[in-house]
């Protein structure tokens, strides 16, 4: 595997003069055009774009270096995020050779800082499940063992980041996106709370519970990627008008005092021995270095995939629903009628899983379900958001595993989406509650595959998370 | 309508609220721009555009419901629409469902059913209920190709302009109460500049739900929906010729069906549009892209105090205050401006009979032929006020003073001016006038004779010469007196 270099270190090579934003640019592409083969990583590399940026870099980098956090650091990003004049495809062949016309907030942050977007990386389609198996251009590969998914829907980024391509990444997180692929290619994610990162510029997958995060090999490196990212957008009505605090500066490493709260509902059924042990030593690790752990509750964990994938499928019914072969994208051609093209362009366009999910977001709202399923799991949200709220009285950090499971071989759920789908039982009560949630490493299992740990904070409360993660990786 | 029948009709009228960029993103909404110029990717729909919501339409909302009495809800929220179309680029309209804007609504207007020729035959006042107005955006429009009738295309300019959808209570009987609530709709929203009112450019359409009973039946019919209604006229004629049309269906022994209904203004028909089977279901739900939109009480009432005295309620008062018809309050409070006018210049006078007159026939004519309104008239409201005064002090005659106000109109000169500039003070002097009077008899003895042996008819005749003999000058009450004596002597 290559040598991965985190960005203080690229840093130390500019200011040295040692190695130039062209060189490093230069050598990322090259990585990523040897590993993609094998690896799938990337839908797209801006192999001329970003080499002739980083050359323009080349002679004022040091200068850079003082104010521009990201300066000269190759960045890859999740290809549901629109940068003007890439192509972007959410991994969809409905949205065929479609060429944004405008930047997302995120990412344009990211380029104000410095950074160099190398290109677009794979994901399942429309950020639609947890193995980027759903992408309509196959699957991506984990570094660490070919024959296993990476995790999903970040997959790509995730695989860009452990693969050593690029030091950091942008993904995005609706049910877990971020965090479990994090999780199963050992490196570190982070889902910011919703409302932290602008989302204009992502295409929406579900509105109420997508955020855009960070994927990095070291809590440092995330740190500084959530700092430049995060902020009000008067472009997103949804963004946060909440300060950001230095997040970088917040890394002290000390958690004398720090409470952890051990939910015991995610700790039973479902979880494999391996992780489960893990986990539990991650903790205890914790407890060594002056935490204190306490018992917490989450009572309504049990009901979380079901509420999760009633909200979110209704969601994306209708955020999906411009997808129409009208303006842009794909279009079946040959159709007599409109109805006919509308109905050919999405039968043909959209893939299997995110046509399951058009279906039962269609149904939930439909007249005379509406109550029985979206105005209930509405509900049953507000009471999940109390139940963080009452937990974190007791607690100041909430730990949980990532993913019940090590990371399972490409194939082995494709025909099982229900099974697939309760692999998202520790994250998508994070998204549903709105709280911010970090994964970070915590241990191999026997078949030498990441295993990974979250830990959960109140609203806003981002650096406390960093630093319990900071402190772990010390 | 036919005896034994009632109708029950409900309306909703979509006002397009004068902004200057559309409702959820900056894009401007000038009218006739070059197709899809006035486009960006939030009003394409776009992937990963996001709406914000732009408060100037708020505040027009905001106003408008409270000009038609309606409560507005300290916190709204979008919903979303879900239908496919080409022309509704997201898939969805942004609208509202559960909680409007506002609701509980309630207008006392004027109203009156019309005679053949149109003519309002017997105003009464009546309360209609309004049930809740709500903010949404506009589509865009497809326009169909008449070259290659393969082709359709789709013009976006109008997507996103922000809308204030008036849902009425099912309140009105007939079809000149539709059409006099919408005209009421109409003029208060022009009147407080939050609409432009033109049902012709389609920025303001109504929509009518019509169905009949059995007078004295509680139970309403089943109802038709009718659309493409764009036009006053349009909407009264329609509505009649559905009511005879279910009436007449249901006489028959048949049933009406609901449906939408297509109103045909060259066969001054409605045809099916889509049954009850093919109506869509919306799938509303909460517009996860926006927070919940708050009004706050101090907002409200900063907005009600910016609200002037609206017309339906000045028409009352013109009708109570000053005597005038409901057809004259009517003319007079179209427009803000010549309202205050007319205030103006009967204040001035003293005389608000004489200052409707002057305002209804002569200014309004004259403003008519020159093509200009009110706000570019020379003619001051207070130089209008001097000039009936002029007239009911007996300064000028009646006729000169419609001349003076020619001049006036032209030149915008003051009326005392330009009666003193051409020397039009009336003769009342009766010594004067008998001096005329003497020479005008003295040079018609014919006629003078012929009135003697009892052609009295000829009076006129003296009396018009002696006014042009004095330039129209000679007051004609003293010269009518002056007269008689002499010829009756």
């Amino acid at each position: 595997m290559t040598i991965k270099r985190t960005i203080d270190q690229i840093h130390e090579l500019y200011a040295s003069g040692e190695s130039t934003p062209g060189e490093i640019t230069k050598a990322a592409l090259d990585r990523i055009e040897r590993d993609n083969a094998g690896l799938n990583a990337f839908l797209m590399v801006d192999r001329e774009g970003a080499e002739r940026r980083a050359k323009a870099m080349n002679a004022g980098i040091k200068a850079d270096l003082t104010h521009k956090p990201l300066a000269g650091i190759p960045v890859a990003i999740k290809d549901n995020l629109c940068a003007e004049g890439l192509r972007t495809t959410c991994a969809s062949r409905i949205l065929g050779n479609y060429v944004p016309p405008y930047t997302a907030t995120a990412v344009r942050k990211l380029e104000e800082a410095g950074a160099i977007i190398v290109g677009k990386t794979n994901l399942d389609e429309f950020a639609m499940g947890g193995s980027t198996e759903n992408s309509a251009f196959g699957p991506s590969r984990n570094p660490w063992n070919v024959d296993y998914v990476p995790g999903g829907s970040s997959g790509g980024s995730a695989v860009a980041v452990a693969a050593g391509h690029v030091p950091v990444s942008l993904g995005s997180d609706t049910g877990g996106s971020i965090r479990q692929p994090a999780s199963f290619c050992g490196i570190v994610g982070l889902k910011p709370t919703y409302g932290r990162v602008s989302r204009y510029g992502l295409v929406a997958f579900a509105s109420s519970l997508d955020q855009i995060g960070p994927l990095a090999n070291n809590v440092r490196d995330t740190a500084r990627m959530l700092q430049v990212i995060s902020g009000h957008d008067r472009y997103d009505s949804t963004s946060a008008n909440v300060e950001v605090p230095d997040y970088l500066g917040a890394l002290t490493g000390d958690i004398k005092g720090l409470r952890i709260g051990v939910p015991s509902e995610c700790f039973g059924e479902g979880l494999d021995a391996e992780v489960r042990e893990k986990v539990e030593a991650a903790i205890k690790l914790l407890e060594d270095r002056g935490a204190r752990v306490v018992e917490v509750s989450l009572p309504h964990t049990r009901y979380v995939v079901a509420v999760y994938y009633i909200i979110a499928t209704a969601e994306a019914s209708s955020n999906l629903a411009r997808f129409d072969g009208v303006r842009y994208g794909f279009r079946a051609e040959e159709s007599r009628t409109l109805s006919e093209m509308y109905r050919r362009t999405r039968d043909e366009g959209f893939g299997a899983e995110v046509k399951r999910r058009i279906m039962l977001g269609t149904f939930v709202l439909s007249s005379g379900y509406y109550d029985a399923y979206y105005e209930k799991a509405q509900r049953v949200r507000a009471m999940l958001v109390n139940d963080f709220a009452e937990a974190f009285r007791k607690c100041d950090v909430i730990a949980t595993p990532t993913a019940p499971t090590p990371p399972f071989r490409i194939g082995e759920k494709s025909d099982d989406p229900l099974a697939m789908y309760l692999g998202d039982i520790y994250t998508v009560t994070i998204n549903l509650a709105g709280v911010p949630a970090i994964s970070i490493p915590c241990g191999v299992s026997k078949d030498n595959l990441p295993i990974g740990i979250q830990f959960i904070g109140p609203h806003f409360e981002e650096a406390r998370l960093l630093n319990a993660a900071y402190a772990m990786e010390k | 309508m036919k005896e034994g029948w009632e109708a029950v009709i409900g309306l909703e009228v979509h006002a397009q609220l004068n902004t200057d960029s559309k409702i959820f993103c900056a894009c401007s909404t000038s009218f006739g721009e070059e197709p899809n110029q006035n486009t960006c990717p939030v009003c394409l729909g776009l992937p990963g555009a996001l709406p914000v919501l732009n408060r100037q339409a708020v505040n027009n909302a905001g106003k408008a419901a409270l000009a038609i009495n309606l409560k507005i809800n300290p916190e709204s929220i979008f919903s979303r629409k879900n239908y496919f179309y080409p022309d509704l680029p997201k898939g969805y309209q942004i609208s509202q469902f559960d909680r409007p804007f506002s609701e509980h609504g309630q207008v006392e207007i004027l109203t009156s059913e019309r005679d053949e020729g149109g003519r309002p035959v017997d105003w009464q006042l009546r309360r209609f209920g309004i049930t809740r107005a709500h903010i949404e955006e506009d589509a865009g429009k497809s326009v169909h190709d008449i070259g290659d009738p393969t082709k359709s295309h789709v013009n976006l300019n109008r997507a996103g302009t922000p809308l204030l959808e008036i849902v009425s209570e099912p309140d009105f009987r007939t079809s000149w109460e539709a059409y006099d609530y919408v005209t009421f709709l109409r003029r208060t929203l022009q009147y407080i500049d939050v609409c432009d009112g033109n049902m012709e450019e389609g920025n303001l359409r109504c929509d009518a739900n019509v169905s009949v009973r059995p007078a004295g039946r509680e139970k309403f019919g089943t109802r038709a929906e009718i659309k493409n209604l764009n036009s006053l006229r349009f909407l009264q004629k329609a509505i009649d010729y559905e009511i005879d049309r279910q009436i007449a269906l249901i006489e028959a022994g048949g049933e009406v069906v609901q449906e939408t209904r297509l109103w045909n203004e060259k066969e001054n028909k409605t045809y099916t549009m889509r049954s009850k089977e093919d109506a869509h279901d919306y799938r509303y739900f909460p517009e996860p892209d926006l927070p919940p939109l708050e009004v706050s009480q101090a907002w409200m009432e900063q907005l009600r105090a910016e609200l002037p005295e609206l017309p339906e309620a000045r028409r009352q008062r013109f009708i109570r205050q000053y005597e005038l018809s409901p057809d004259e309050a009517f003319t007079l409070t179209g427009q803000r401006e010549l309202a205050d006018y007319f205030e103006e210049a009967a204040t001035t006078a003293g005389n608000p009979r004489a200052a409707a007159n002057w305002v209804l026939s002569e200014l309004l004519r004259e403003l008519k032929n020159a093509s200009i309104d009110i706000t570019r008239s020379k003619i001051s409201a207070g130089s209008l006020g001097s000039l009936i005064k002029l007239i009911d002090d007996q300064t000028i005659s009646g006729k000169i003073a419609k001349d003076v106000f020619v001049d006036m109109f032209a030149t915008g000169k003051a009326p005392e001016e330009i009666v003193k500039e051409k020397g039009l003070v009336q003769i009342t002097d009766t010594s004067a006038i008998e001096k005329v009077v003497d020479e005008v008899i003295g040079a018609n003895p014919k006629q003078f004779e012929q009135y003697r042996s009892g052609k009295t008819a000829l009076l006129g005749f003296f009396v018009g010469q002696v006014i042009k003999a004095t330039g129209g000058k000679a007051n004609p009450q003293a010269v009518n007196e002056i007269l008689k004596s002499r010829l009756d002597a």
